[in-house]
This record gives C-alpha cells, structure tokens and sequence, in this order.
C-alpha cells in the first residue's frame, strides 16, 4: 500500500481572495441547503453553478424622513407567491417561481432564468411600525413601505439661545 | 453545409457580451415549439415604455430602461442601474415581420413565429 502525500500546499487555494471568496460561497451554500435550493433543479438545462450560487433577487433599500423602502426584483411572479414578514428589526422576504409546465414537444435551447425558492433577509436600520407596512408589486419589482416608528423619525428640538 | 444537418446550435443565439459594460445582459430562456421559437426575458423595473426591440439583418437587439430611482436617500444597493440589452442572432428560418412582444411584470415575452415555408409538413407518399 502506498501513501501519497502532497508535497506542497496549492498556491491558489491559500490564496486570501479565493478564502473569503469560497466562505462566502460556503454560507450561500448552507443557507441553499437549508431552504432546498438543492432540490430545484433548472429543468435540466440550467448550469451546475446556478445551482450553487442559488437565487438571490438584488435587494435595495431607501429612505426618507418617514419611511423605509425596500425593492427586490423578483420578476415574474405571483402575488400569491410572495412572502413578507417582519422578525425581529429584520425583513424577510421570502417565496418561489413556480416552474412553467412543460410542454412535450417544446425543445429547450435555453434556460437561464431560475426557478424556484428564495429567501432574503433584510436587517432594517431603525424601528418600524410594524401593523403599517404596506407592499406592492409592479413591473416585476416589490416595494415594501415601512412608516419608521415615532421614536425613530428625526426630530427637531428647538433650541432657545440665552 | 449540408443539406440536412442536424441544429445543434440554439436559432436564437445570443451573440458574445458588449464589450462596453454599459448595460447588462438580461437572463433569457428560449424554447422551440411547432409554430416558432419563444424568448422570455428578465428586466424586472422596466415597463412597457421602457421597451425597445428592434430587428436589423438577422440580428434582434432587446433593450429595457429601468424606471427612474425613487427620490429618497439610498442605503444600500444591489440592483444594477444600468439598463438591459441583449443582442440575439435570428436562425433564418423565422419570420421577422410577425414577431410580437408583452410584457408582464419584468418578462419580456417574444414569440418569433416560424415562416410557413420551413414549418414541419407531412408528405403523403402515393
């Protein structure tokens, strides 16, 4: 029986940018697992590396003196299909894109949209009133209207000057 | 080329990525049915306005302008700004004069119908 032990370590996986790169991918990796991203494959035709990197729709978040807003483009789909809950100061959004019935004798050149579920959570940097949160959804992007709560709008103290 | 060759490539090919970096590049899903080839787009944040498909030679180019940002102060970003474009090389075979678009909440549905000379026909032998 012989032992094979390798002789120096590979330069590239000790490389800083490829470790940060590959924990990143990592925590992608557990959270896929753990909301089975796994088990949406993209109809056979999508590449192995979607579904490694799973769906992760851009988020954005804004703010005025009143409210905050969050979009996600999350295009085609269902109303129905997405989910909105508040936990904790964090925003979760949260659903699925169903995958199109297949008709038999449609040939599939390609298929790089994703289907199936996402998940992202939003930490939101100020309280909010969480019974006035108001969505809507329009040309394929969410926006999530969050009033902030009274004790986090800027306030004006009036200052008298001796 | 031979006279029957077998199609492997896509007839609606995408052609390789601007080089300007300047938009960004839409996903797309083709499928072939009988009366032609369908291309759905994504471009979540673009609306009917903001559409504009045009067709030169055999090339179809796909472009969506995003919706102006809201006024209010940005936090944090992860959409891309830019807008969307796509350049596709079209197989021969369809006919550009009856293409037709919708759109609906940020896809972007071409139906490219086939010309009635190449569609599947069959031949009764007598």
């Amino acid at each position: 029986m012989t032992l094979t032990r390798s002789q120096r370590p590979d330069f590239w996986s000790l490389s800083p940018f490829r470790r940060v790169a590959s924990l990143r991918d990592e925590v992608d990796n557990l959270f896929n697992l753990a909301f089975g991203r796994l088990t949406d494959t993209n109809g056979g035709h999508g590449s192995g590396a979607q579904m490694l990197e799973g769906w992760y729709p851009a988020v954005d978040v804004y703010e005025d003196k009143d409210t905050l807003q969050v979009k996600a483009e999350l295009a085609g789909l269902n109303k129905e299909d997405i989910e909105i809950s508040l936990q904790d100061g964090y925003l979760v959004l949260s659903g699925e894109r169903k995958q199109e019935e297949k008709q038999d004798n449609n040939e599939v050149y390609r298929s790089e949209r994703w289907v199936g579920r996402f998940h992202r959570t939003i930490s939101l940097p100020c309280r909010v009133e969480a019974d006035k949160i108001k969505a809507t959804y329009n040309e394929g992007v969410l926006t999530v209207t969050l009033p902030k709560a009274e004790e986090a709008k800027p306030k004006q103290i009036p200052i008298s000057v001796k | 080329m031979n006279a029957v060759t077998p199609q492997v490539e896509s007839p609606v090919r995408p052609q390789s990525a601007n080089p300007e970096r300047r938009h960004v590049s839409p996903k797309v899903n083709i499928t072939e049915n009988k009366e032609g080839y369908v291309l759905e787009a994504e471009m979540p944040g673009v609306a009917k306005e903001g559409l504009e498909i045009s067709v030169e030679d055999n090339e179809l180019t796909i472009t969506g302008r995003r919706q102006p940002d809201p006024s209010a102060n940005l936090l944090y970003r992860e959409s891309n700004s830019a807008d969307y474009r796509r350049v596709f090389e079209l197989d021969p075979s369809i006919e550009t004069g009856r293409i037709s678009a919708q759109i609906e909440q940020g896809i972007l549905t071409l139906t490219l119908p086939k010309a009635e000379k190449v569609k599947p026909r069959r031949i009764t032998v007598n």
